[in-house]
């Protein structure tokens, strides 16, 4: 079983990899919309890659209103 | 006519196969354009069948297959009509939405909805028109009209309600939820899942091989499997308009249109 800290990290590096984000250069707090500059649709492919990623189903209004890399992984961390 | 081109898709028919090509900007959305362009898709079919045995529906766009009906122009188009005049148009353009819609579901050649990213709403019921989905592993449905005061108009409750579960359909449209390629694989909604960008692919190997069927036992397979459930379709867009004719789906047609939200299609 992942640690909260162990999903953060690794939604950070998922971000990083599909949105083009250097390595390194997102952390927990940060609000994903602003440092991803993702719109509505890449906002859905994100969860698409997250639910892969973590083999999981994230329905969207546990997320909804979510803005921030350690809130999201605090609700990935309650669907594992 | 062996190919089209239009402002808002195209097809092209190649040994024995339709190649249909949803290309609007941003997503696919299904307002009167694209409506009138399926309606020539169609209108084309008595020419085509004769030469067809499968037919693939795709997405040229980027971010997916499609995000469902023009609601900016359903909304601007309402909004300086009266209620009676705003109610005729709506059922006018339903009637000739399931019109089109019926005539891809019944077609006697084989029918295939390739998608990738997103496929909700009008786009999702366009793709249960089909006789098999595939989809990419970054696929999602969704029917999120409840948000709007609204059920699904384009026959999506009768399809999806033909092809799979109840508790699955229930899910989809009671929480208005997206769910992804895997999940809808599952649910028995599809029917081919393929890795990211390979679904055209798959979806063109499959129609390869279908051409090499007796055309007699394809289309009689079709008829036998794969009935239009015309009256549900019917009761369903006496609801939808029944529902649309009250004025709380202009106030979230209005609110939906001005949001900014990440996530538009809840409420």
């Amino acid at each position: 079983m992942r640690t909260l800290e162990q999903t953060t990290q690794e939604v950070l590096d998922l971000a990083s990899k599909h949105f083009n984000v250097p390595a390194g250069s997102l952390a927990p707090e940060d609000d994903f919309f602003k440092k991803l500059g993702i719109d509505s649709l890449q906002t859905l492919e994100m969860l698409s890659r997250l639910e892969n990623h973590f083999g999981i189903e994230l329905p969207d209004y546990e997320v909804q209103g979510v803005s921030d890399f350690r809130t999201l992984a605090s609700r990935i961390q309650s669907r594992l | 006519m062996k190919s089209f081109t239009g402002k808002t898709l195209r097809w092209e028919w190649r040994d024995g196969v339709i190649e249909l090509t949803l290309d609007r900007e941003p997503a696919n959305e299904i307002g009167t354009a694209m409506l009138a362009e399926l309606e020539q898709f169609v209108g084309a079919f008595p020419g085509l069948i004769p030469e067809t045995a499968a037919c693939i529906i795709s997405s040229n766009r980027k971010h997916g297959f499609s995000a469902g009906a023009d609601l900016r122009e359903l909304y601007h188009g309402a909004e300086p009509l009266s209620e009676k005049e705003r109610l005729a148009g709506v059922r006018a353009f339903i009637e000739r939405i399931h019109a089109v819609f019926n005539a891809i579901d019944a077609a006697p050649f084989t029918t295939i909805a390739a998608v990738h990213g997103v496929c909700f709403g009008g786009g999702f019921e366009l793709a249960l028109t089909c006789d098999m989905i595939f989809a990419d592993q970054m696929a999602r449905f969704a029917f999120p009209e409840l948000r709007l005061g609204l059920i699904p108009g384009f026959g999506g409750i009768p399809r999806l309600r033909r092809d799979v579960g109840n508790v699955f359909m229930r899910d989809l449209l009671f929480t208005g939820r997206s769910v992804n390629a895997a999940r809808a694989q599952a649910a028995g909604l599809v029917a081919q899942l393929t890795s990211e960008g390979q679904v055209l692919k798959a979806a063109r190997s499959a129609a390869a091989q279908i051409t090499k069927f007796d055309t007699v036992a394809r289309e009689a397979a079709k008829r036998f499997v794969k009935p239009v459930p015309v009256d549900e379709l019917r009761r369903e867009i006496d609801l939808f308009c029944e529902l649309f004719a009250r004025p709380t789906v202009m106030a979230a047609l209005k609110k939906f249109v001005e949001s900014t939200d990440a996530m538009p299609y809840l409420p």
